[in-house]
């Protein structure tokens, strides 16, 4: 991975200000779906798509990729937006999504679109899916990393927990975990609805190597995902502090967007402001 | 009279025929299909001994997964694995799996179309005496329902055998039932496995009735074709291995060839074998039904031959429900 530099950096923060754009762009389209956490997303994926993986869009299963597992399937949207900004399929069928026919379903599926790793929605079960493609990298003597993205509150799933509990078991250092700490769930704010704290500790007693980072910063979270592919015992969970709705004002922190997709209206503002935030969103969140 | 063809255990019908667990079966594919390409993978959910996966865990250690009590993460795993390039065998007890841990298998096996098999074990009443809670009569319903999943339940260990290297070498999520207690071997080495396709054990050219059944049990459905063969009435015994995709074909050609059918299973009639053939029949060329199975009821404690007996899954049960459809008959 290639250290960052200025123009990097200027590179990553225009591009993650054109994915959200994107993705509101997507979801009045479409007339549904998952604002908060696609926004909130949207740097972490940038990140990813645009300096941490090693990936080739033209040949989607090329089989030394490094993978990304979405575990929680509702921030699509967000995934949808880097993958066609990186090449894997055009920016003309973001406007599909959702539709009947589209390749861009409303939760993601393995075999519609190219890039994508797993079919997935129903919460919990992304990381076991990563541990079964890092024991395969292993058996198979490869060298190729696995990132796993989470919400939070699929914390509250069992078989996160029995995921969690195996990866360590197996000291899969070839897994990285980024857990999206936006503290929202559908019914409110995870605290209240079945508290996930401290979620830090809990991985850590699990055997996990955990990071903190804000979601929101280039810098820390591709210093950290450098930091986890130097640890060779165990596995990294980076949890990622972010701003449900990041970049929309009248979406951020507040619960009622976690599943709400804007009308023509608030996307008209919702555009307004990311156009006239264009690559500001570090300054003023730093 | 036993299909010659098939190249039966012609000792199918003594008193001391062998008997071996279906379960032995799995165990010997399993190794066999190790041995044969080193991307097959076995996973357990503390349960290698039972499930016959341990053979595979000592010669293959590097190619097993042990993930304890957690049959949600097994699936998921494994399904991690099956889309990578391996072809991941999971095998626990079925009220487990695919029990517990159903949705699992539909989003990220059956759905995202990953090359796991699933290996349901101590299955119908073979587990007895432990009772109703780990009397799996329910799994072929939840994995017959699911696209893009294939069934198959084995009638002895050496279909088991044959059915688990068959699994080996088909893409895709599969299904494989076995059960815990020693059964009869009825077929023999020579015996064909033809997925998809149903086996006619006991033919007759002018049968009054078609017995079709699945699993074990089939020796309950010989013993009854035996019965009424005295009582000159003529019938056909098929052996059904695969549920799904089912073959339409074989059954309309029962129905039309005999004008009834009696299904015979160790699982709900609901949603099991019974209805699988019903949905075939129904739509094809109707003819009277009866059904021999569990109906709509759990199970209890007991040894197997007991319960066959109390939930009328006998050779004599299947005598009366054969006559019945034939009574039915216009």
């Amino acid at each position: 991975m290639k250290d960052l530099h200025e123009k990097q950096l200027k590179f990553l923060e225009e591009t993650a200000n054109f994915v959200r754009q994107d993705v509101i762009k997507m979801l009045l389209a479409a007339g549904s779906g998952h604002s908060a956490g696609s926004l909130g997303m949207a740097d972490v994926m940038t990140a990813l798509y645009f300096h941490i993986l090693n990936h080739k869009p033209k040949q989607p299963n090329f089989k030394d990729r490094d993978r990304v597992v979405l575990s929680n399937g509702h921030i699509c949207p967000v995934l949808y937006a880097v993958l066609a900004r990186a090449g894997y399929f055009p920016l003309e069928e973001l406007k599909t999504l959702r539709q009947l026919g589209s390749r861009l379903q409303g939760h993601p599926h393995r075999l519609a679109l190219p890039g994508i790793e797993n079919s997935s929605g129903p919460l919990g079960s992304g990381l076991s899916q990563a541990i079964g493609m890092a024991l395969t990298a292993r058996m198979d003597g490869k060298k190729h990393r696995i990132y796993c993205l989470m919400s939070d509150g699929e914390h509250q799933e069992g078989n996160t927990w029995e995921a969690i509990m195996s990866a360590s078991k197996y000291r899969l250092s070839n897994i990285t975990a980024i857990i999206d700490r936006n503290h929202i769930q559908i019914d409110g704010f995870t605290e209240n609805i079945m508290p996930l704290e401290p979620l830090k500790e809990k991985y850590e007693s699990f055997g996990w190597q955990v990071l903190e980072v804000s979601g929101h910063s280039f810098e820390s979270i591709i210093s950290a995902v450098a930091e986890a592919q130097a640890i060779h015992e165990r596995p990294t969970a980076i949890i990622a502090h972010t701003i449900p709705g990041m970049g929309v004002s009248f979406m951020e922190n507040d619960y009622i967007w976690h599943s709400k997709a804007p009308k023509s209206e608030e996307a008209r503002l919702a555009l307004k402001e990311l156009r006239s935030l264009g690559g500001k969103i570090r300054s003023e969140h730093e | 009279m036993l299909n010659e063809k098939l190249k039966l255990n012609p000792r199918l019908f003594e008193a001391d025929v062998e008997m071996r667990p279906t379960r032995d079966g799995y165990g010997e594919g399993l190794l066999l299909a190790g041995e044969k390409n080193k991307n097959v993978v076995a996973l357990t959910a503390d349960l290698s001994e039972s499930t016959r996966a341990d053979g595979f865990a000592k010669k293959f250690p590097e190619r097993f997964v042990e993930l304890g009590v957690a049959e949600q993460n097994l699936a998921t795993v494994a399904a991690g694995m099956g889309v990578s390039g391996k072809i991941a065998f999971i095998s626990s007890y079925a009220t487990f799996s695919p029990g517990r841990n159903w949705e699992q298998i539909r989003t990220t096996i059956a759905f995202n179309d990953s090359n796991v098999k699933i290996a349901g074990h101590h299955t119908g009443f073979s587990v007895g005496p432990d009772g109703a809670t780990h009397q799996a009569l329910e799994d072929i319903a939840l994995m017959r329902v699911l696209p893009n999943m294939k069934v198959f339940v084995p009638c002895d260990a050496i279909e088991a055998r044959k059915a688990t290297l068959a699994a080996a070498q088909i893409w895709g999520p599969i299904y494989l039932r076995f059960g815990r207690e020693k059964t009869p071997i009825f077929t023999t080495e020579a015996t064909p496995f033809l997925p998809g396709k149903l086996e006619v054990f006991w033919g007759s050219p002018k049968p009054a009735v078609a017995i079709i059944a699945s699993g074990p049990i089939i020796g309950e459905a010989l013993k009854a074709a035996m019965e009424l063969k005295k009582r000159k009435i003529e019938v056909i015994v098929a052996n059904c291995h695969t549920i799904s995709p089912i073959d339409k074909e074989g059954i309309e050609t029962l129905a039309k060839k005999a004008g009834a059918i009696v299904t015979v299973e160790e699982h709900q009639v609901r949603g099991g074998l019974g209805g699988a053939v019903a949905e075939i029949v129904s739509g094809a060329h109707p003819v009277p039904m009866e059904f021999v199975g569990v109906k709509n009821t759990f199970g209890e404690s007991g040894a197997p031959a007991e319960l066959w007996q109390k939930y009328g899954m006998t050779a004599k049960d299947i005598v009366s429900a054969a006559r019945a459809a034939i009574r039915r008959k216009k």
